[in-house]
């Protein structure tokens, strides 16, 4: 005869199985299921961006009594997927800003302030206005830092100025790009390509351009007045082996040269000259369009402090030392990493970002609670890689280089299609939004 | 990793359509209702309102694909990527077709002639 305790196990067990079945039908939403959990808990998330904003809601839902904290002196948000349809010519650039106010939980405060120091030995962050906030647990969601002075002769001012385009530096910038490209596409030239040897967010990004400036041209007529070329930070296009494959047979069909180990590392505006670093030494390459990619590194305050990985790949641009499976600081333990920050291989994308928040909360409250938490993170990126306005290959990728699509069968990664498209065009932003707020 | 979760979408298309969202839903549940309730009154389905709903609603298919095209900057080429793309164009056509039929069904119930008997030849 089972003793009662074993008996309240068993129908625990039971009762655990039904809701999973519940939940596995789909009616359950995750967080929900489970009722919320009492915590006086003070929770600091550095940084109100897709990470930090999504990884408060999801805390409200799951908490209650906690004192959840944002602090981030921006005041707009960026869509940054939007900024490469801003820079297509698609949408305006209001399409991409929001107000980070209009998305934080409510249960969550925002302090309008920049962290300047992390003190994880003391759990404690100091702000530029001078405040300093203790914590139980951290979340560090900064996002990472564009380096435009590490390619001398550049500078942010020279954005939509004589042929420089930027996608990544912003909407404004996004748009000042459209206005170079839209030049170029009337009079031709040669329009380059390139992105940085960095770790980077977004790293179809930089190709998705190329395609669309080939596809801008194609449209106008003028493509056979424009040379393009991609210049490579190495010996593929892409970190998944099969994808790069794919793009480069791409490129080919479209004419696209391909240059291989380029690092851009200076600019001459006047003379319209980029210089690349490459194993046989140093290459000018002249351009009458040219998008510049900086290098990307993991903000000030979190390079220069202990969160930084020691040692190793990403020690050298501050990336945070964190578990690649769940998130959590590899040194401190009540410390979490999400987002762009984060030292993983690959991941640095808003669809890392909607499956990263739910594990890493998954185990910030399981720690609350002292349970372990079994929810792991596998490396899951996606790529709406636009091939051409109308078309775009959805790649969905993991960890470990394998192909992870969504809808296996029915929406082939490799495959140019209009669908994929559709999805990029207006169906990722709400998506987006709607993570934001906890809801997808 | 994928979770198929309803809410999800639901939350999604408010994203989507903002203050539109639940008018839009109002609208198509209350052409239902409306449809439902006319061949209710009228004890069967109209054959002449019918065929001539079909024929309008044909164009409710063609505005369909022409609108998605113009909302998501695409061309009638884009279409032909591949099996799925033929198969949400034909979705989308269909979404038009039925809810432009409905359209069309619905008003001319409520013409003159409607209740008594079909528009005359
Ligand atoms: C051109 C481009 C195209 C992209 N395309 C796609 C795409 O198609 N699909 C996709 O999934 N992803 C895409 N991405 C990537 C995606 O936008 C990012 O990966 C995502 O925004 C990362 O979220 P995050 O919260 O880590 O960083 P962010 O969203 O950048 O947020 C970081 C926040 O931290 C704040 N912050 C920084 N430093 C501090 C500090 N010291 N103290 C307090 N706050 C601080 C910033 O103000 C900012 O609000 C693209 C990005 C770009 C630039």
């Amino acid at each position: 005869m089972a003793s009662s305790t074993e008996r309240d196990l068993t129908r625990r067990s039971a009762l655990r199985l039904a809701l999973a079945g519940v939940a596995a039908a789909g009616w359950a939403r995750p967080g929900e299921a489970a009722a919320k959990v009492a915590t006086k808990a003070r929770i600091v998330i550095a940084g109100a961006g897709a990470a930090g904003l999504a990884a408060a809601s999801r805390l409200t839902q799951r908490l209650d009594g906690a004192q959840i904290t944002l602090i981030d002196a921006r005041r707009a948000h960026f869509y940054q997927p939007g900024f490469t349809l801003v820079a297509a010519g698609l949408k305006p650039k209001s399409y991409a800003i929001g107000a980070t106010r209009d998305y934080v939980a409510a249960g969550a405060t925002l302090v309008e302030d920049r962290v300047v120091a992390f003190h994880p030995e003391s759990n404690v962050v100091v702000t530029a206005g001078g405040q300093r906030f203790g914590y139980d647990f951290l979340i560090v969601a900064t996002g990472l830092q564009l380096d435009y002075a590490a390619i001398e002769g550049m500078d942010t001012r020279l954005i939509g100025v004589d042929g420089i385009g930027s996608v990544y530096g912003g909407p404004d910038a996004a748009e000042a790009t459209w206005r170079e490209l839209a030049r170029f596409v009337e009079r031709g030239g040669v329009g380059l390509f390139h992105r940085p040897e960095t770790e980077m967010k977004c790293a179809g990004a930089p190709l998705k351009y190329a395609f669309i400036a080939d596809d801008r041209l194609r449209r106008a007529e003028t493509r056979r007045k424009a040379e393009l070329i991609y210049a490579a930070q190495n010996k593929t296009l892409f970190s998944v082996p099969i994808v790069s494959e794919k793009v480069r047979m791409l490129f080919e069909e479209r004419q696209i040269r391909m240059a291989h180990d380029h690092v851009m590392t200076a600019i001459d505006p006047g003379r319209r000259v980029a210089t690349f670093k490459t194993p046989q030494g140093r290459t000018e390459i002249g351009y009458d369009f040219v998008n510049v990619i900086p290098p990307m590194r993991a903000p000030d305050p979190v390079r220069s402090s202990a969160l930084a990985w020691q040692s190793g790949i990403f020690a050298a641009d501050g990336w945070m030392e964190v578990d690649p499976a769940t998130l959590r600081h590899r040194r401190f333990p009540n410390v979490f990493g999400i987002g762009d920050v984060a030292g993983v291989p690959k991941g640095k994308t808003a669809a890392s970002v909607k499956w990263q928040v739910p594990v890493a909360v998954d185990h910030l409250v399981a720690s609350l609670q002292g349970r372990v938490s079994e929810a792991a993170y596998n490396g899951y990126t996606s790529c709406p890689l636009i091939t051409r306005i109308g078309r775009a290959m959805l790649v969905e990728f993991d960890y470990g280089n394998n192909l992870t699509p969504s809808f296996p069968g029915v929406i082939a990664p490799l495959e140019e299609l209009w669908v994929s498209w559709v999805m990029k065009d207006i169906a990722l932003k709400p998506t987006y939004l709607a993570m934001l707020r906890g809801q997808a | 990793m994928q979770q198929i979760d309803p809410m999800v979408f639901v939350a999604v298309f408010q994203e989507m359509l903002g203050l539109a969202f639940w008018p839009l839903i109002g609208f198509i549940l209350l052409m239902v209702v409306a449809v439902a309730g006319i061949v209710i009154r009228d004890g069967r389905i109209s054959p002449r309102r019918l065929v001539f709903a079909q024929g309008l609603g044909a164009f409710g298919g063609i505005l369909a694909v022409w609108a998605m095209l113009w909302f998501t900057s695409s061309r009638a080429t884009d279409l032909l990527g591949g099996p799925i793309d033929w198969l949400l164009t034909l979705a989308i056509a269909a979404a038009g077709v039925i809810g432009g039929a409905m359209i069309v069904y619905v008003a001319l119930s409520f013409g003159p002639t409607s209740a008594r008997r079909s528009p005359a030849p």
